[in-house]
């Protein structure tokens, strides 16, 4: 039985959302999604799913309409990079601060 | 069946690792350590150890994969020497933060440059601060003893634990010391089991970055930031010393042999002059003190320090807080101010009104050798020492035996 005054184990991690912390707070570029170009919402068909393979953060969910959490997505735009149909477009963060430039 | 043997001090900490049953050895060869690597390659190939012996390139190496080994919950070994301890410092700094038990020997020597192969403490020393757990041996009783002890405490409390011999006054000097029984030494310490061994099933990173503040992690349970895992190492360290008395309590029930793991004190008793050393220089002092107390009725004793990190801060201060004077004698020192034993003592005594008067001397670097009339004559010239100097003068280290 390990004594419980001493740790076993001082950091461990397993791959998912938050596990670097609140990582969305690191995020300059914001991933939108067009569902007009994204191919299974396109075709109804879980297909493709590059953007949640890639997403190095697991933030991207493997649906018919992809969701991002954007808690945790960093912005690193790898999902942008790697979509096949364009569907993803980094987009300033500044775009979504009130008073910003769309606002 | 235990058994009386007349061996080297490398030859005694190879048997206790072989007794030990540790299961991967990865090691380097360095004068003075060679000897004890190369008897236990001797053993794995002739089939007396079931045990993985790894050649490796260097010592970073070695530690690094007593670290993979660990980290599989395997009971780990490697040994060092000098230079070749400074070379696995970046893996000596990670095994300790990643909470990895294993055990190295460091067979100590002065470090280069200039190349020596002689004795010292500056090895240990220099990694003092790194996080491992060290202790340091006297005789070849007590490398087999502490070795054995270091196991189970580095399993026990998840830090690793160095196990310090001097270079040649012991590595390669022979003397009688007693192997426990096999089976005994079995029940004393059980087959380790790592709680967290590595597992392809369940795969995770381990000791990646590590944010300054606490995380939940991806099952929404709190984990601890950098600084977190930081202050429980240091927690948890200074708790190993009574895991440690513990252990050795057991020890004596079992083996018959022990009662001092901490601090060994000759003749203290009454002492109002107290030696501090560590290594064979304190057993060296015992014929010091006898000969002082006996030719000029000096009141003088000897502790022997056997833990240097943790620090016994509270121990130390409460066994010499009444002596009227205190003499660290070191093999090593902090390049710039003093010795660091020295220092580290007088941090631990600062707190206590009536503390002694201390003394300084840096003795023995790079095999110098020590005289034991050079050791009677300075103790002897510090006792007497009444009307003190200025106090910057006696907080100065003093060297002995310099040939400059
Ligand atoms: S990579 Fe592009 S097309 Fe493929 S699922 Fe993701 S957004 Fe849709
Ligand atoms: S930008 Fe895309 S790939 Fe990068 S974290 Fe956000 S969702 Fe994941």
């Amino acid at each position: 039985m390990p004594d419980p005054r001493f740790k076993v184990l001082t950091s461990a991690s397993t791959s998912g959302p938050g596990d670097a912390g609140r990582t969305g707070s690191w995020r300059v570029e914001r991933p939108v999604l067009d569902y007009s170009r994204c191919i299974p919402a396109k075709t109804g068909k879980s297909a493709c799913h590059l953007c949640w393979l890639y997403c190095p953060d697991n933030v991207v969910s493997k649906a018919i309409e992809p969701q991002i959490d954007l808690e945790y997505c960093k912005g690193c735009g790898i999902c942008a990079e790697e979509c096949p149909a364009q569907a993803i477009e980094m987009v300033s963060e500044e775009n979504f601060v009130a008073g910003g430039e769309n606002e | 069946m235990s058994e009386k043997l007349i061996d080297s001090g490398n030859n005694a900490a190879a048997m206790a690792v072989q007794l030990a049953a540790a299961e991967v050895i990865a090691a380097y060869p360095i004068t003075p350590q060679t000897p004890l690597t190369e008897k236990l390659s001797e053993l794995i190939a002739a089939g007396e150890m079931d045990a993985e012996y790894v050649a490796v390139e260097s010592e970073h190496s070695a530690l690094g994969v007593c670290i993979g080994a660990a980290s599989a919950g395997v009971r780990a070994f490697t040994a060092t020497s000098s230079n070749g301890l400074l070379y696995m410092s970046e893996q000596l700094h990670w095994a300790a933060g990643a909470r990895l038990p294993m055990v190295m020997c460091v067979v100590n020597r002065g470090i280069g440059a200039p190349w020596s192969v002689w004795n010292d403490h500056q090895d240990a020393m220099s990694q003092r601060d790194a996080g491992w757990i060290q202790l340091f041996a006297k005789d070849h009783q007590e490398i087999v003893d502490i070795t054995l002890k270091a196991f189970r405490l580095a399993e026990l409390v998840h830090i690793p634990v160095m196990v310090n011999y001097d270079g040649y006054y012991l590595s390669h000097t022979y003397m009688p010391f007693e192997l426990p029984d096999a089976a005994a030494v079995k029940e004393f310490l059980p087959a380790y089991e790592y709680a967290h061994a590595l597992d392809p099933q369940k795969p995770e990173s381990l000791n990646t970055v590590t944010l300054p503040d606490s995380r939940n992690d991806t099952n929404g349970v709190k984990q601890p930031g950098y600084m977190d895992i930081r202050h429980n190492l240091h927690q948890e360290m200074r708790l190993a010393m009574d895991v440690l008395e513990e252990i050795d309590a057991d020890y004596q029930q079992r083996f018959g042999r022990g009662g001092a793991p901490i601090l060994d004190p000759y003749c203290c008793e009454d002492a109002e002059y107290i030696v501090v050393a560590m290594g064979t220089i304190a057993n060296q002092f015992r014929d010091v003190v006898d000969r002082l107390r006996q030719e000029d009725g000096l009141k003088v004793g000897v502790l022997a320090l056997q833990v240097y990190r943790p620090f016994p801060t509270a121990k130390i201060a409460e066994t010499l807080q009444s002596a009227k004077g205190v003499m660290v004698y070191e093999k090593g020192l902090s390049y710039g101010n003093q010795g660091a034993l020295y220092a580290d003592l007088k941090s631990a005594l600062y707190p206590y009104p009536a503390r002694p008067q201390l003394h300084n001397f840096i003795v023995g670097l790079g095999g110098r050798d020590i005289r034991t009339e050079d050791l009677c004559q300075t103790l002897k010239t510090a006792c007497q020492q009444d009307d003190l100097s200025a106090p910057e003068q006696t907080d100065a280290p003093q060297w002995i035996g310099l040939q400059l």
